[in-house]
């Protein structure tokens, strides 16, 4: 199975590169991909640089082009797609249908990729965009159970990649306004959920409050970790009940499913985190590579590598991890 | 401008189905029929909408068929096939199952608010795919409103109506988990159908008091209701054809009548919800929670 690695930045980049990423994905600065923060991505210089980088070293480069094209935003998007062809880059991963039509028709080597903005979940309509626009490979949403990822494996040729590791977007991606509502901004428009201006922090006698636009997301214990304020992984009271209405704060990680997805001919593992530093990007790398060796070469016992699951661990959100909707219970 | 009825968003029992439509035939042109949210919830099965669709249509409604927004299920995609062969409406296409059965069969369709058109190059996209109507995303603002249709206008020269969901709890974010049934410590597979509870979801609230969002089973909407009614004016100068009122289980009649004499030009205001809960922040380019109206009146004041 092939290990795709985020990047932020070129040191990032080089981190993947240099720790067994086989791909590596990153996005232009600006609304054109899904994770715009302020300081992440790249210039098309930087992503020739990478471009070539990683192509020394025998790796690819995927260019993430997932968000919305909006009103009156055309020649920016068009020119992402453009600038990830001048680059060399080997694939873009897109959702928007106008964008895949042109990449389709303008930029025919350059391989497509469906994002999970796209939020294709069944082999009809993973189907009907390899038909129309000759997608090759399509990144599932995480709403599927292992056992749907499985069924869906066999009823498709479409290369399908699965998330391992990293955040957990509780909403079908694509299709969560709540950063929007809350903001103004959301992954479908400009590329951001919750975006880092609209957060805001406080100390008060109730504790620490965050709020998000104006509206309260969470208030914290003194010692209680808090992760980024995120609407979906706040506390709110629903009939009197203060709870998680949606999503503790808990990192994915699927290292037990790895033999699973494997056999069920699942092309590609992505890790998440184009928001996470050099070092972060280049340590779950080095674990993944070393587990999808180990599946590889049939070392792997029946439970993952307990030394290398202890490793991801600390690099988790709130120390918790879960398989999330791959496993039924969860949903 | 033409007045429709989204599809109902919330589990309703089979007879509150029926004495809602009961209580609106004639009052409206459009009715959107079937189940948008959820694949477990069967109150109503295929044949009985469809047979509600042919009342309605045999009384001059036009009728279209909405089908499932998150297909996960081989069964549910088996439900989205059938509906899309069904022969006698147009359908809804609220996710790219639809769509692929659509416009395998050539069949035209409507192209529902969750597939994600902000351009014209995509609305375009779109129609040549077999759309002819489309809602646009509730996020989009008036003035990208204008922009698309203009793009799509220098695009194409084949009509396509435009109809903007212009009342009512917004959909916010589909999910695979059930969060009715997480909040009753219920398994999605084992719901024991709770949200039959909740004819308009379940209001989640901030810890400092703030009405926020709504759940409804695997749908998280807004809790505000969205009022477009002082928008109609700009909606007709960009020929917006059709505007959707999205079913609520107060007394619908009242928000059809305010909307039909916006349309006819009056001046008129709309009292349910409270104006407190109204919003119309999307539409002005402002988070979605926002209200103009409620800004208006506390500068004012």
């Amino acid at each position: 199975m092939e290990l795709l690695s985020p990047a932020g930045n070129l040191t990032a980049l080089r981190a993947a590169v240099d720790n067994g990423a086989d791909t590596v994905y990153i996005g232009f600065r600006d609304e054109t991909n899904a994770r715009q923060f302020p300081g992440l991505n790249f210039t098309p210089q930087q992503a020739a640089k990478g471009v070539s980088y990683a192509h020394e070293h025998g790796v690819k480069v995927a260019v993430a082009i997932n968000s919305y094209v909006q009103a009156n935003g055309w020649d920016k998007w068009r020119s992402s797609v453009d600038e990830a062809g001048r680059v060399g880059a080997d694939a873009v991963i897109l959702a928007d249908l106008g964008l895949i039509d042109y990449a389709a028709q303008e930029w025919p080597q350059l391989a497509r990729h469906l994002s999970v903005q796209a939020s294709a979940t069944t082999p009809e309509s993973l189907n009907f965009y390899q038909r129309r626009y000759g997608v090759k490979r399509a990144v599932l949403p995480r709403v599927l159970s292992i056992q749907q990822v499985e069924a869906l494996a066999k009823e498709t040729n479409v290369e399908l990649e699965v998330f391992g590791f990293g955040s957990l977007c509780v909403m079908a991606e694509g299709r969560c306004l709540l950063s929007s509502y809350a903001t103004g901004e959301s992954p479908n428009t400009v590329g951001a959920c919750s975006p880092a201006w609209a957060v805001d922090w406080q100390e008060t006698n109730r504790g620490r409050e965050v709020r998000l636009g104006g509206i309260l997301i969470d208030r914290f214990a003194p010692d209680e970790p808090a992760g980024y304020p995120t609407i979906c992984k706040g506390r709110y009271d629903i009939k009197g009940s203060v709870e998680h209405a949606f999503e503790s704060p808990t990192s994915l990680a699927t290292a037990e499913l790895l033999p699973q997805l494997k056999k069920a001919g699942i092309q590609a593992i992505k890790i998440e985190g184009r928001q996470r530093s050099p070092a972060y990007v280049g340590k779950v790398t080095r674990i993944w590579r070393q587990l999808l060796e180990e599946i590889d070469s049939g070392t792997a016992g029946t439970e993952p590598d307990s030394e290398l699951v202890a490793e991801l661990l600390e690099l988790c959100e709130g120390s918790t991890t879960t398989l999330g909707p791959y496993e039924r219970k969860w949903q | 401008m033409r007045i429709s009825l989204g599809p109902i968003q919330y589990y309703w029992p089979a007879e509150q189905i029926k004495s809602f439509y009961d209580q609106l035939r004639g009052k409206v042109e459009l009715i959107y029929l079937g189940e948008t949210v959820c694949g477990r919830r069967r109150e109503m099965g295929p044949a009985e909408w469809v047979g509600l669709g042919k009342e309605l249509a045999e009384e001059g409604h036009e009728v279209v068929l909405s089908a499932l927004g998150l297909v996960e299920a081989r069964s549910e995609a088996a439900q989205v096939k059938r509906l899309c062969e069904n022969g006698d409406f147009m359908v809804e296409a609220n996710d790219f199952t639809a769509i692929s059965f659509l416009e395998a069969n050539k069949t035209p369709f409507v192209a529902g608010p969750s597939l994600n058109i902000y351009s014209g190059r995509a609305l375009r996209e779109m129609q040549k795919l077999g759309a002819r109507r489309w809602v646009p995303p509730v996020e989009l603002p008036g003035q990208g409103l204008r922009q698309v249709l203009s793009e799509f206008a220098e695009l194409s020269e084949d009509p396509m109506e435009t109809e903007v969901y212009a009342y009512g709890r917004m959909p916010l974010a589909f999910s695979a988990r059930c969060f009715t049934a997480r909040h009753y410590g219920l398994g999605k597979d084992d719901c024991d159908f709770v949200c039959k509870n909740h004819p308009e979801g379940l209001g989640v609230v901030t810890r400092a008091g703030e009405s926020f969002l709504t759940i409804n089973g695997i749908q998280a909407q807004s809790f505000g209701c969205l009022n477009l009614l002082p928008a109609l004016t700009d909606m007709k100068q960009m020929g917006v054809s059709a505007v959707r009122l999205s079913p609520r289980p107060v007394d619908m009649t009242e928000v059809v009548e305010a909307f039909r004499a916006g349309i006819n030009g009056e001046d008129v205001q709309l009292t349910e919800p409270d104006p407190g809960m109204q919003c119309d922040g999307y539409w002005w380019g402002q988070p979605g929670c926002g209200s103009r109206a409620v800004e208006n009146y506390q500068a004012e004041t």
